[in-house]
């Protein structure tokens, strides 16, 4: 009998370890017959630790389990599927789960991670073994048809981005994964590092194989210790297994991956500034073109896609284009992996195809806030995403909606806020932050966020405001007009939207000690 | 955290060695230092420099862009507190003042004991179970001012 513990980072945040060890040695104590298993997250967090058991209908949910429920458990006899409070019946007749439409994430959770027996069982390196028999330029004909569009942020067709890789020549080519993660409310790479490594690995092989790159490199945050862990193991495991080498299950083609750990920069996931991180060099952002498919790592033409992007590569080989291009509305095909994050009551991983609205994943998957007061805001797209009122809520989840709504879908991370945020102050933090991880290499973004962060400053202790408000205006026009990357031409994005959405915030009275209270924290140190 | 090293430049050297002919190699050595020491260490600088055929100044440059890399050793407990937007909107601003009246620090600094470093992060990927800290190393999600209290308490109570 398998019990299955998740290993995921988040559910070890929340006490996994304590309540496998647990389990574990009342198994060993009374001799029983069953294995506990590590897998990843099925990202329903809310019910993390989540414990499931085998059984012949299938597995059955119990969760949040502490170390004193896991022994109850037992009592309860729960291995025999005896009723207990705790229990939330089959995994898969969950609601939440049984409503999505799990693509990228369709074994996350499910299977073993480093098992790659576990990995193949579930219909893993199908798409692979169908890529190996096809022509590079018709892989990248169906990466381009399913309509796949990269889910690091900026929605940039994949299948474009690969077949410049393609038609450049070159006596060296690489695939980088930018595995930085850095938005807040993002966690859908991180899960599936943790919890499905291996088909990160198999899209990354495809993007080789396709593309004529036998190296390939995977950056991650240094803030994710345990994906780095999984995927160096995975790595190893997929060489010993003949996929990945000098001849890719047998087929003659050579690719292998490497891993590497960044070291806390935000912008280092911007794809410029990873290459030249990688490189071994002050991670400045790069003037583009030229373009790193034709100029990349160690200048040799580089695929740079997301871990969600090459995550999903091996499902479009398998299933073909049309069926990742059947989901999904607009220009917007296949899934998104919506991240609910921040003042959610029922925070995880939904994947679904593009099109639902902001309301549906916040109040039908969602359930509202956590704290159970009235919801006010709602970040969309991480700390250069804008700030949506209830009034926006009906916004589909898709790239041109949000971006008529002056919003950014950008990773899928949706964090909200009850009616306690000030947005004065979610603004000033967004000009902080801007100013905290700013490469520094143009003016408008360098200097442009610290005189940001002063104005606002100068705004909520209701100095002079109109004034300062026109001052704040001209800044952000500055920023978004004259800054090289996106740090700085998209900040405005969540000061402007704040201002627009919520102007009573920034109309209040100044808050009592104010000067005290603040000068603390203008303090910009790194 | 006890099982950081003092700084010894022999050892610095094998580090470097081990590492310097891969590709990029300048960031995996800032890291193998890092994780060894608990910071650079200056005298790392010109070693680095030269193991790799760069100049000082790129290596200076290089270390400062990161806010990883510390520059002076720390206490023999690190607390990172995530200050991203999840955490923001779950207290972690109360509580990061919290944490600073306990300890009596600013983030970024180490108690006068040498007991412990306070640190800010940009999210732990943690932001579904917020407010997320890390202590030495390991993650813990939906953290209260109690179960941050209790977090300190129980390393100061093992002494
Ligand atoms: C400031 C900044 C930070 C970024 N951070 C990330 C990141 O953490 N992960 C990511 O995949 N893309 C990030 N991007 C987008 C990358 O530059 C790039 O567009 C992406 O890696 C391309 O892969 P995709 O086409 O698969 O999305 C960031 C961009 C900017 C401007
Ligand atoms: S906008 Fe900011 S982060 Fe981007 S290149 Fe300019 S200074 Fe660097
Ligand atoms: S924002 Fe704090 S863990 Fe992501």
């Amino acid at each position: 009998m398998k019990i299955f513990v998740p290993g995921d980072a988040a559910a070890l945040a929340v006490g996994a370890d304590p309540v496998a060890q647990a389990i574990e040695s009342r198994i060993t104590s009374e001799r029983m017959d069953a294995q506990v298993i590590r897998n990843g997250s099925r990202g329903l967090f809310w019910l993390e630790p989540l414990v499931e058991v085998e059984t012949p209908e299938g597995r059955i949910a119990y969760g949040p389990v502490s170390v004193d429920a896991a022994a109850e458990l037992f009592d309860a006899g729960f291995l025999h599927g005896k009723p207990h409070f705790l229990c939330r019946g089959l995994t898969e007749d969950i609601p939440y789960l049984k409503k999505q439409e799990r693509l990228t994430f369709a074994r996350c959770g499910i299977i073993e991670p480093l098992s790659i027996a576990d990995y193949i069982a579930h219909d893993g390196y199908r798409g692979l073994e169908r890529a190996l028999d096809m022509e590079p330029a018709a892989i990248v004909e169906e990466v381009s048809a399913s309509g796949l569009r990269g889910r690091g942020g900026a929605g940039f067709p994949s299948g474009i981005k690969w077949r410049t890789v393609l038609n450049t020549p070159a006596d060296q080519k690489y695939v980088v994964c930018n595995a930085d993660e850095g938005d807040s409310g993002t966690y859908a790479d991180r899960m599936i590092m943790e919890g499905d490594p291996f088909v990160l690995i198999e899209g990354m092989t495809i993007a080789g194989i396709a593309v004529g790159a036998t190296r390939g490199y995977i950056y991650v945050r240094s803030e994710y210790p345990h994906a780095f862990r999984t995927l160096r193991r995975a790595i190893q495991i997929a060489q010993q297994n003949g996929y990945l080498g000098a001849s890719v299950a047998g087929s003659g083609k050579a690719f292998d991956i490497e891993v590497r750990l960044g070291a806390g920069a935000y912008i280092c996931g911007e794809e410029t500034s990873l290459l030249e991180s990688l490189e071994g060099k002050r991670p400045q952002i790069r003037p583009k073109p030229p373009l790193p498919a034709i100029r990349g790592l160690f200048a040799k033409p580089t695929v740079v896609n997301n871990v969600i992007s090459l995550a999903t590569a091996p499902i479009i080989l398998e299933k073909g284009a049309k069926f990742y291009q059947d989901f999904g509305m607009g220009k917007s095909r296949g899934t998104l992996t919506i991240q609910l994050a921040g003042n959610v009551k029922y925070g995880g991983l939904v994947e679904k195809a593009f099109g639902l609205t902001l309301r549906e994943a916040i109040y039908d998957y969602g359930g509202g806030t956590a704290s159970g007061r009235p919801l006010r805001a709602v970040q969309v797209g991480g700390p250069l995403g804008a700030y949506f009122p209830e009034a926006l809520l009906d916004t589909p989840l898709d790239y041109e909606a949000f971006a008529a709504q002056r919003g950014l879908v950008g990773h899928g991370g949706i964090v909200v806020f009850d009616d306690t945020v000030d947005l004065a102050r979610q603004a000033r933090f967004a000009m902080e932050f801007c100013a905290i991880e700013s490469c520094g290499k143009c003016t408008p973004c360098r200097i442009g966020s610290t005189r940001g962060v002063e104005v606002i400053d100068r705004i909520i202790a209701n100095e002079d405001r109109t004034k300062n408000l026109r001052l704040l205006d001209d800044l952000c026009e500055l920023m978004l007009d004259g800054s090289l990357c996106a740090l700085g031409g998209l900040t405005p994005y969540p000061v402007l939207s704040a201002i627009q959405h919520f102007p009573e915030d920034f109309t209040k009275p100044a808050p009592p000690f104010h000067a005290k209270g603040e000068s603390q924290e203008t303090s910009l140190w790194r | 955290m006890s099982v950081l090293k003092t700084w010894d430049p022999e050892r610095a050297h094998e580090l470097i060695e081990e590492l310097q002919n891969l590709p990029g190699a300048l960031l995996p050595i800032l890291h193998a230092l890092h994780e060894d020491f608990g910071y650079i260490d200056e005298g790392a600088v010109s070693m680095v420099a030269r193991a790799l055929n760069i100049s000082q100044a790129e290596v200076h440059g290089t270390i400062s862009f990161y806010h990883d890399f510390r520059h002076s050793p720390p206490g023999e407990h690190v607390l990172k507190i995530c200050r991203a937007e999840a955490c923001q909107s779950m207290g972690c601003d109360q509580l990061i003042r919290h944490v600073e009246g306990r300890l009596g620090v600013n983030r970024g600094e180490t108690t006068a004991d040498g007991s412990f470093t306070l640190e800010q992060v940009f999210c732990l990927g943690l932001c579904a179970t917020s407010p997320a800290v890390m202590l030495d190393g390991k993650l813990y999600g939906r953290v209260s001012q109690d179960v941050v209290d209790f977090l300190i308490g129980s390393i100061r109570r093992r002494g």
